[in-house]
């Protein structure tokens, strides 16, 4: 017996290798732990709900569901802003990143410093702004009305356009950098190759370019898709009661009636149609594609549908030559490859108007009248009100705590899982994926309920522990996705020179591999870091009443007392993203350059 | 071979500061395999860029027969480029591939598709009409562009590096497949290229280029045995360059003095009008060099032997002259079984016809690193 315990443990590792499967294991196990338990589990459990009451079994929450046309009409509306949204968001984004993927250089980083902001601003602050923009006192009742043109305030808000202008908005910065990954991966010498075979420009687009751009088409329309249906801040704050979504039925069984059952049955209508759309996806694109790589060899060979396609995007092109055609031709003249100026108009045009409704938050926030447009005097009262408020300071501070809490724990976990999708030979690699990136695929709403009832359990509801946890599910498979694209791209001999040198596999790891990959891991990071400051819908119920977040607290104040503080604190998350943004471009830009 | 196909008049390309192609003229025959040759970032992918009108010039003219096409956009010039990555589009087949430059010229789909057969049976790939780029190995690929290439009879066919990325020996094999297709087809090519043996072997002329302008133009043996300059007698194969001051006219040769000691001697003169007495170089090829048994017509340099390699078919002796003023000396002879074994620190003589020798101007010492560094 002591024989066995002196020698065992220090035996194991020099005799012989260790187990082939021991180090995948490993690196696996706490992802598919973490995701099960905070994820499958309370998920799991929700569904449970809605077809088991504590008592037995019962369906009474599906005959509710179906009793009135309540809940099929929200369904039915839910679709339809969501669908609308896509198709907008993604033509929309388009020639966004086209413009991005063939400009180079310091233009280049203009254009997406421009998209991040969008992307990184506060949902909430987005949507905010667009109750001042919209609004009966607001930013175009105000112009229009000291113009003349009308002399009583309209209605703008509360309506499908307003939903839908402040979902689009919400969206289109995601679609960007969704269709961005593949865009940016398409050889620019095959438009070329296409122009010098005899195709005109039009063509050229049409039957080259934008066929091979269509997975990030795809991609970027799934992925806007998924996130508009289980949204609830832009229905909530710029639709009226026929623009309900099915999202906020959820919140007001929770919030109002504590009616699991009900919110569980919802839950399941919403998941099925989502897994629905994640299926016909899967069967059409390939998930590999969302990962930014290339689609796999599952193109048809010889289909009508391929032929038919072939022609309408020939005719396109046929079509926009000779609407270019109609226009004088320049000399082209400057350096050659420049995206036309018509182009990068509109697309410099599209992102003004993006930034725009953040920035006017600016000169609300150093007003004296309030949130009214347009802004007169200056004052620094609402800072002041601001900074004297225990509620808004205990809430950055906790919002500090966790997301950077949730930062740490996302890169512990997603970096070995990205190391494990990368570097290792395994079978279910595909399955593996579909799970890591199964916080993203499930509403969030869901998620949130769900994690809200595990907690409860737990003892874990207003806990700093819980909402990094909470937050680390949803934010890990972002790091687990940036860092697979970061380590795809690293050269893995670099490792094995330093072994072949006399590293160990740690000191190799400390020494030649993290240097290396520091601003990708800083990049994934701050990925974590500002998912997590940025979430409200886990937030909404896993604080619980007291401890809110900033994301919670400015939730509360929008929806109960709209106050000008509101400006002042949307000034300062504007400032601090593009500060944030601003500092990792430009740490990546130093480890580049050494 | 008389008409001219394309006509370049003082083209220019800068990129702010940076002088891409400096004016430059260069006509290509009708029927003719001309090389752009030079290495990385001498302006060779760039004057091909301005005749494919991939990007449009800040000066001069460019013509295509007789017509200008300066500023013609790319898919108006009558041109085919093989891309150095082939560009082979990764959604359509082969067959489609093929057929693209025919669709755009409006060609009815059976003749497409007839046509487009027989360029893949002209490369020798007829069973792979139906598949995908990706499904084809490098080497196919290449032979797909090809035919992409000349299904449609461009009058003139660029060619980026098209061979960079295969292995050698397939390289090679492709070297004479391209040349073949040139000879049956009688199209105008020109072809980039940074490997100056694929330049000898495949071109008519070459063009040498060197920082954004032409080095020399002229055909292979030009190039190789009558450099005009130290860039192009150092770039094209092994060259001893050696320093030397130049004497009097006699005929096409003109009289020379080597190094500190005025070893006399004699070179081509290499339409070279420098008064006697310029510093110049004479350049010997070191398959030209013999052991010496000096006679009236030939020049030697004694030294002492420092190295002997045998490379496979050729050994080479590396020699330091007496006269510390000279850089040493490579010589190449065919190899034998240990006939005339020479060894090191032998002490002998190494000379050359005059026939064999030409004098270039000497651009300055700046300009010789590289083949002091192969010497030695």
């Amino acid at each position: 017996m002591s024989d066995q315990i002196m020698t065992m443990p220090h035996a194991a590792p020099r005799r012989g290798a260790p187990p082939a499967w021991r180090k995948p294991v490993l690196m696996g196990a706490p992802i598919v732990l973490l995701l099960t338990v905070f994820l499958v589990f309370p998920v799991g459990q929700l569904l449970a709900l809605s077809v088991y009451n504590g008592q037995g079994f019962s369906l009474a929450p599906y005959q509710q569901l179906f009793s009135s046309s309540l809940y099929v009409t929200v369904l039915w509306i839910t679709l339809k802003i969501s669908l609308a949204t896509t198709l907008v968001a993604v033509a929309g984004a388009y020639p966004i990143a086209y413009l991005i993927s063939v400009t180079k250089g310091p233009a280049k980083s203009r254009l997406i410093f421009w998209v991040l902001l969008a992307f990184w601003t506060s949902f909430l602050v987005r949507a905010f702004a667009w109750v001042i923009i919209l609004g009966r006192n607001g930013v175009i009742n105000g112009t229009l009305m000291s113009l003349g043109i009308i002399d009583r305030p309209i209605d703008l808000l509360y309506g499908f356009g307003s939903v839908l202008v402040g979902m689009v908005h919400a969206m289109l910065p995601l679609a960007v950098m969704t269709m961005l990954a593949v865009m940016e991966n398409i050889d620019r010498t095959l438009p070329r190759a296409a122009s010098t075979l005899g195709a005109r420009p039009g063509t050229a687009f049409w039957t080259v370019y934008f066929p091979l751009s269509l997975p990030g088409v795809a991609a970027a329309a799934i992925m806007v898709f998924v996130t508009a249906i289980g949204f609830f801040i832009v229905p909530a704050l710029l639709g009226g009661r026929r623009e309900t979504m099915i999202t906020q039925l959820i919140i007001d069984q929770i919030q109002q009636t504590l009616n699991w059952g009900l919110a569980g049955a919802i839950s399941v209508l919403l998941l099925t149609v989502v897994l629905a759309v994640f299926v016909l996806y899967d069967r059409v694109f390939g998930f590999a594609t969302l990962t930014g790589e290339t689609a796999g060899a599952a193109h048809n060979r010889d289909t009508a549908m391929r032929r038919l396609g072939g022609r309408v995007l020939g005719l396109l092109g046929a079509a926009s030559d000779a609407l270019i055609g109609l226009f004088p031709r320049r000399r082209p003249r400057g350096t050659g490859e420049m995206p036309s100026a018509g182009l990068r108009t509109l697309v410099w045009t599209m992102l003004v108007l993006i930034s725009l409704p953040a920035f006017l938050m600016v000169p609300l926030s150093f007003g004296e009248a309030g949130l009214a447009w347009p802004p007169t005097g200056f004052s620094l009262q609402w800072y002041e009100q601001l900074f004297q408020s225990p509620l808004w300071m205990q809430a950055l501070t906790r919002s500090l705590v966790v997301a950077f809490g949730t930062g740490l724990l996302s890169m512990a976990i997603g970096v070995p899982a990205a190391f494990l999708m990368v570097r290792t030979r395994m079978r279910g690699k595909g399955a593996m994926l579909a799970f890591i990136l199964s916080p993203v695929i499930v509403p969030r709403m869901i998620i949130a309920v769900g994690m809200f009832y595990l907690f409860a359990q737990m003892g874990l509801v207003g806990t700093i522990l819980g909402l990094v946890i909470g937050h680390t599910v949803v934010a890990v498979p972002y790091v687990v996705m940036t860092m697979t694209a970061v380590l795809r791209n690293y050269d893995t001999r670099l490792d094995l020179a330093a072994q072949s040198l006399g590293a160990r596999p740690l000191a190799a790891l400390r020494h030649v591999t993290f240097p290396i990959l520091g601003a990708g891991m800083l990049s994934s990071f701050l990925f974590a870091f500002a998912t997590s400051f940025d979430e409200l819908t886990i937030s909404l119920f896993s604080s619980g009443g007291l401890s809110a977040t900033l994301p919670k607290q400015f939730w509360d104040e929008v929806t109960l007392q709209v106050s000008p503080v509101i400006a002042a604190v949307s000034t300062g998350l504007l400032v601090f993203v593009a500060v944030l943004i601003y500092a990792a471009d430009r740490l990546r830009r130093r480890s580049l350059a050494s | 071979m008389s008409s001219s196909s394309l006509t370049v008049q003082g083209l220019a390309k800068r990129y702010g500061d940076f002088v891409a192609l400096a004016p430059t003229d260069l006509v290509v025959a009708d029927g003719e395999f001309l090389t752009l040759l030079g290495p990385s970032g001498s302006g060779k992918t760039t004057l091909l860029s301005l005749l494919a009108g991939l990007v449009p010039p800040d000066e001069g003219v460019v013509r295509i027969g007789a017509q200008d096409v300066t500023y013609a956009p790319p898919y108006e010039r009558d041109i085919g480029v093989v891309f150095q990555n082939y560009a082979l589009f990764p959604h359509m087949t082969i067959a489609e591939n093929i057929a693209f430059p025919l669709k755009m010229r409006k060609i009815p789909e059976a003749e497409a598709k007839k046509r487009a057969q027989e360029a893949l049976e002209m490369v020798h790939l007829p069973h792979i009409a139906g598949r995908y780029p990706r499904e084809l190995s490098g080497g196919q690929q290449q032979r797909v562009a090809l035919a992409r290439c000349m299904v449609y009879k461009p009058s003139i066919i660029l060619m980026d590096e098209p061979l960079g990325a295969l292995d050698k020996k397939l390289r090679e094999h492709m070297q004479l497949e391209i040349k073949h297709l040139h000879r049956e087809l009688g199209t105008t090519v020109v072809y980039v290229t940074h490997d100056q043996e694929e330049a000898m072997t495949m071109s008519d002329r070459i063009c040498l280029m060197n920082s954004g302008r032409i080095e020399q133009l002229g055909t292979p043996a030009d190039l190789y045995f009558r450099p005009r300059t130290l860039f192009v007698a150092d770039f094209l194969g092994e060259s001893n360059l050696l320093p030397a001051s130049l004497g009097p006219r006699l005929g096409d040769e003109a009289e020379i003095r080597l190094g500190s000691a005025g070893i006399p001697g004699r070179a081509l003169a290499n339409g070279q009008d420098l008064p006697p007495g310029s510093p110049v170089r004479v350049m010997v090829r070191p398959q030209n060099l013999n052991i010496a048994r000096p006679s009236g017509d030939e020049t030697a340099v004694m030294g002492r032997v420092s190295d002997v390699m045998v490379t496979g078919s050729l050994t080479k002796i590396y020699m330091q002259p007496l006269d510390a003023a000279l850089p040493p000396l490579v010589a190449a002879f065919a190899t034998r079984n240990e006939a005339e074994a020479i060894r090191i620190d032998d002490v002998m003589a190494l000379s050359w016809d005059s026939r064999d020798a030409v004098v270039i101007a000497d651009s300055g010492p700046a300009a010789m690193p590289a083949t002091t560094a192969k010497a030695a």
